[in-house]
């Protein structure tokens, strides 16, 4: 198989898009926020319990490509118990990572280092990043919903 | 065309040398990502022979300038070569007249031109516009805009499982309150062809125009608008193996006298003063300001590429094919294409059990072979289907078993990364 194909989809990605952990609603109280990939149609609802300002919980619900759905899943595996601070300043690693503005030897990056084979296929971020825009919406309290266009 | 009948039922094709054609379309011969190019995308745009290329090359090097107004040669030359083109359009659909082609920038310019100049001045309160489930978003929005504005409404005929239309459901949606029907020729996510003649005598019994969505036809089918009676149609070079950014409106002599002009500006007057203007005729009614002329030189260009083909080899041949893809896509575990119309064109769209058509892209494109992933802008089909997005692949004359055999192998591999 291609080389780049195989680090795009490496077995972790292939596992957590066939089974995503978190793949549910959170009941209330809790934040939640739309995002959607008008291009290819994933729609993915990202919510999120914040207590005493930290992630005490945070699911999402959504049909998506293996990446988006890989991406959001990972992601919610990441962030309990980090601030909207530190969850922000996480995304801006993922972001570097996928956009190949930083390689994946980031420690901070931990689990979500699988995903910098997405560098080398920029028609795929967005489908890595809808998952973390939406989740800033949705700890913001934001209503309108997220696009990546 | 029907994908029906298997591969050796068909008489063998002997009057059209696929190879031969593939030589004159430069980009199809590359590597991506080191595979030879399969490139089955010809549904979103078309590549261009070397003789469309070469044709603009040699009129933007030696006859441009501005048309319809300079007294120099070079204005004489440009006017000469577009004019030329328009009556290339007229041959090529069999049009009875040059007033009745408009060039636009697109299929979707030419929709709202109808939209904007025959549906606004006709519509009132609770009249209605027909469409169906499988029209691209361009033959929908436009008719939804418009009625928004006129406090009309858009009736919707249904297809069935296999992406047909239920013709009999259309013809009951005919009523005195019926304005226009607007439909798809063929469908770009499905590939079905519609019963055209049946609705537009079915429409015209009841005195309703049609407008057709010509865009996915063009490049597969022999049109003639005189003897499909249709009203209004549209579409795009682009699609046709011509340039982006132009495309045609036909329509009947009467019907474009009767309409108001779509924009004001240059080319569509005959006397300007501040107190009244008089409109043009047609067809520089309906082209104002200085249009896409190299484009439409393009155009003419790929008209004439298309009228020295065999046009019965070629619809034999693109049927061939379609059969043979449907063939090899059927026989792969998991794979369901979604259109399976009795009369079909060009267009293969398949699902793979458990994998998303934006995988599938990826993966495609790293074997080569260039598809399309999304919804096409079809929205109101996927919902039809309760599916997200399909992998498209859809075929021109220059493709070839090769292209389909890539197709074959690429999908296997697919599915063998997410094993």
């Amino acid at each position: 198989m291609n080389e780049e194909l195989r680090d795009l989809y490496q077995d972790v990605i292939i596992e957590h898009s066939k089974r995503p952990r978190n793949n549910r609603a959170l009941e209330a109280p809790a934040n939640s926020a739309q995002g959607y990939n008008p291009l290819c149609g994933d729609q993915v609802k990202i919510y999120v319990r914040m207590d005493d300002g930290k992630v005490a919980d945070v699911a999402f619900e959504g049909a998506g490509c293996a990446i988006s759905t890989a991406s959001a899943s990972v992601m919610t595996e990441t962030l309990k118990g980090m601030s909207a601070d530190e969850a922000e300043a996480l995304f801006t690693s993922f972001h570097d990572l996928v956009t190949g503005a930083a390689g994946p030897d980031d420690e901070d990056l931990g689990k979500l280092a699988v995903f910098g084979g997405v560098s080398e296929f920029p028609a795929r971020v967005k489908c890595a990043t809808l998952c973390w825009h939406t989740l800033r919406a949705a700890i913001a309290g934001q209503e309108d919903p997220v696009t990546t266009e | 065309m029907t994908a029906s009948a298997t591969a050796a039922e068909r008489p063998t094709v002997t009057a059209f040398d696929p190879e031969a054609v593939r030589r004159d379309f430069p980009a199809l011969h590359q590597e991506i990502h080191g595979h030879p190019l399969a490139f089955l995308d010809n549904a979103a745009s078309s590549q261009r022979p070397r003789q469309v290329i070469e044709e603009i090359a040699r009129f933007d090097s030696n006859d441009y300038a501005n048309i319809h107004r300079g007294v120099h040669e070079l204005s004489q030359r440009a006017t000469a070569a577009y004019e030329g083109a328009r009556d290339k359009v007229v041959r090529f659909i069999n049009a009875n007249d040059r007033k009745e082609i408009i060039f636009t920038r697109g299929t979707t310019d030419s929709i709202n031109l109808v939209a904007s100049s025959f549906a606004r001045p006709v519509l009132n309160l609770g009249d209605e516009i027909i469409v169906t489930t499988m029209e691209h978003h361009s033959n929908i929005v436009p008719w939804q805009m418009i009625c928004r504005e006129r406090g009309a409404v858009i009736r919707v005929a249904p297809i069935n499982d296999r992406g047909e239309l239920e013709i009999e459901e259309f013809e009951k949606l005919l009523n005195p309150r019926t304005k226009l029907v607007a439909m798809v020729h063929v469908s770009n996510a499905l590939g079905t062809i519609n019963p055209v003649k049946r609705a537009i005598d079915a429409a015209h019994a009841k005195g309703v125009p049609v407008l057709l969505d010509g865009a996915q036809a063009i490049p597969h089918l022999r049109v003639d608008v005189q003897d499909l009676d249709v009203d209004f149609y549209a579409f795009s070079a682009h699609k046709m193996f011509g340039p982006t950014g132009v495309g045609v409106l036909y329509g009947k002599q009467a019907l474009l006298e009767s309409m108001p002009p779509y924009q004001g500006g240059g080319d569509m007057i005959s006397v300007v003063t501040f107190e009244k203007t008089f409109y043009n005729g047609l067809p520089a009614k309906f082209e104002a300001g200085t249009p896409n002329i190299t484009g439409v030189v393009g155009l003419g260009a790929a008209i004439d590429y298309l009228e020295q083909l065999d046009w019965g080899a070629v619809t034999a041949y693109e049927a061939d094919l379609l059969d043979y893809g449907t063939e090899l896509l059927e026989k792969i575990p998991g794979v369901k294409i979604i259109g399976t119309a009795e009369e079909k064109a060009s267009v293969l769209s398949f699902l793979i059990d458990g994998i998303h058509p934006h995988d599938v892209g990826t993966i495609l494109d790293r074997n080569g072979v260039a598809v399309r992933a999304g919804h096409h802008c079809a929205q109101p089909v996927m919902q039809r289907f309760s599916i997200p997005a399909t992998t498209r692949a859809s075929l021109a004359f220059y493709n070839n078993r090769d292209d389909i055999d890539a197709l074959d192998r690429a999908i296997r591999n697919t599915i063998e990364v997410f094993s």
